[in-house]
């Protein structure tokens, strides 16, 4: 798109007060369009891969830093020994035989009203509308030690999928018999919020079998369990009672080596994870898109479009939850066809969907068998610019079961193909 | 003057096509049923393609799925988690929903 154009379009883009742009309509009819996607996740893949699917000749460049595609959701198994890093790993293949164009890099920094993106090579990416998704970086001031230990590899978080993942299933791996898991979860609101439960439990299975003099110790920030609540008390208090230990209000105030201090007490442990204190990537913090609370992201939710950045749309975990809504892979696959559609009516200066609706379910192991779910459905509301749960809708299991168990290994392979292709 | 004023009400309201049902019926997105059974996909597979246990939806007839929905709703489909998400649609997005997929072919 040549500069007079995209001016032109700037300058309509730039009166517009609502979702419907009123910029030059014929522009769509010269190019459909460009859009770069930030964040190769469950969030950037899928919104990738359907603004190809329904956006016919968009051109679409997705930008991520990874080679590959490592699934948080199911890491879980890894760590307890009962699945390999390559069974949650995928490639990008599929996207590229769609049209996208991938470009392995990480993005420095946002011209926003120059409309490009600048990668770290030097490269800029220019874009008609940018879709990020960052997912969530950590707030290292709230727990000082706990970077250096990071850094040194002493502690291992685990909350972003990869490189991380293996290296706490090699500490669990080389912990003697009867040593200390502990485990820290910070205040919510933060990515996963059973994830940290489901990874304690796993992890307490994997002791039984293999080191059953061990403890897992599930350090809580929060007053009780944050989700799932009632069916994760009856899994530890039914198969893992002995080995695991859940302590609410025990809120991780400094590390210092494989010490977690708490507020009345230390806890030494021989494997120390951290589930860090979160908020929006830090690529959305450094471009001025975080809105609420110092940490996350306010979108508009029929377009996904930032409230304070036009045509900066963010999907995910960054964003700031509407009520209810949990921070999980499947509702960013869903924020993302959200985003891909309203973009896809946004290029064409058609207007978009007003009755969107998302919805989630997510599936956390208590045993390497038995799963658990939690399921939501929300439907937008007009008047209150939000969406809303529906009442009477949405729960979760009535009981852990293997049937369960089975849905979420289907639910992963449905989820990863859906965002990947 | 008064005209433009009217229409100036009006604006807002089309806009927020769920705030007036007359203007909803008009406003309606072109795409709703693709975007109402996309939110199926992320469980049931990218068109309802799904693969491993869950069931798939592409190719199913539209009253097989309005039936099932209608069943998980009432409580009288076995159900581990449809009958909590079936809950959450209303009668019109399932109908939307199930003609989509019984116009998407079954995988092979």
């Amino acid at each position: 798109m040549d500069p007079g154009r995209r001016h032109l379009l700037r300058t309509g883009a730039a009166l517009a007060t609502s979702v419907l742009t009123s910029g030059a309509s014929w522009s769509s009819e010269l190019s459909p369009g460009r859009v770069v996607v930030v964040g190769g996740g469950f969030g950037g893949a899928t919104a990738a891969r359907y603004l190809r699917l329904w956006g016919g000749h968009i051109h679409v460049t997705l930008v991520e830093r990874n080679p590959n595609f490592t699934s948080c959701p199911m890491s879980n198994l890894v760590l307890g020994g009962y699945k390999q890093m390559g069974d949650i790993t995928r490639n990008y293949d599929s996207l590229l035989a769609l049209g996208v164009k991938l470009v392995q890099g990480e993005v420095l920094s946002i011209d926003a009203s120059g409309r490009s993106v600048r990668l770290a090579d030097g490269t800029a990416l220019p874009y008609d509308r940018l879709i990020l998704s960052p997912g969530i970086d950590f707030i290292y001031d709230l727990v000082p030690g706990l970077l250096p230990a990071l850094a040194g590899g002493q502690v291992v978080h685990a909350w972003n999928a990869g490189a991380q993942t293996l290296a706490l299933r090699r500490q669990l791996e080389a912990m003697p018999d009867g040593g200390v898991f502990a485990i820290t979860i910070p205040k919510a609101p933060y990515r996963c919020p059973p994830g940290p439960y489901e990874r304690a439990c796993l992890v307490a299975s994997y002791f039984r079998q293999a080191k059953p003099k061990s403890k897992v110790l599930v350090l809580d920030a929060n007053p009780e369990i944050q989700s799932k609540k009632a069916l994760f008390e009856r899994a530890f208090a039914q198969y893992h009672a002995g080995i695991l230990e859940y302590w609410p209000n025990a809120e991780l105030k400094e590390v210092d080596g494989n010490l977690a201090r708490l507020e009345f007490e230390d806890v030494k442990a021989d494997v120390l994870n951290v589930v860090p204190p979160q908020r929006a990537g830090d690529l959305a913090r450094k471009a001025g898109l975080v809105t609420v609370n110092q940490r996350w992201v306010g979108v508009h939710w029929l377009t996904m479009e930032s409230t304070v950045s036009p045509h900066i749309h963010v999907l995910g975990d960054a964003t700031f939850s509407a009520p209810q809504m949990p921070k999980s892979a499947h509702m960013a696959n869903q924020h993302a066809k959200v985003a891909a559609a309203a973009v896809i009516q946004l290029l064409k200066d058609e207007p978009v969907n007003a009755t969107p609706v998302v919805m989630n379910t997510c599936y956390s192991f208590i045993t390497p068998q038995d799963a658990i779910h939690v399921a939501s459905v929300h439907q937008y509301d007009a008047s209150e610019r939000t969406y809303k749960t529906v009442p009477g809708s949405g729960g979760v299991s009535a009981a852990a079961n293997p049937m369960e168990g089975r849905y979420a290994h289907a639910w992963a392979e449905n989820i990863w193909a859906d965002t990947l292709g | 003057m008064a005209v433009i004023e009217a229409l100036r009400a009006c604006i807002p309201a089309l806009f927020l096509a769920g705030a007036l049902s007359s203007f909803a019926a008009l406003a309606q997105d072109t795409h709703l049923a693709r975007n109402l059974a996309a939110t199926c996909a992320s469980c049931h597979g990218t068109n309802g393609q799904a693969l491993g246990e869950i069931k798939p939806l592409a190719g199913m007839t539209a009253q097989q799925l309005m039936e099932a929905f209608a069943e998980f709703k009432r409580g009288t489909r076995p159900a581990t988690v449809m009958h909590q998400i079936a809950k959450g649609y209303t009668e019109e997005q399932v109908s939307l929903i199930a003609g989509y997929f019984a116009a998407q072919s079954a995988r092979h």
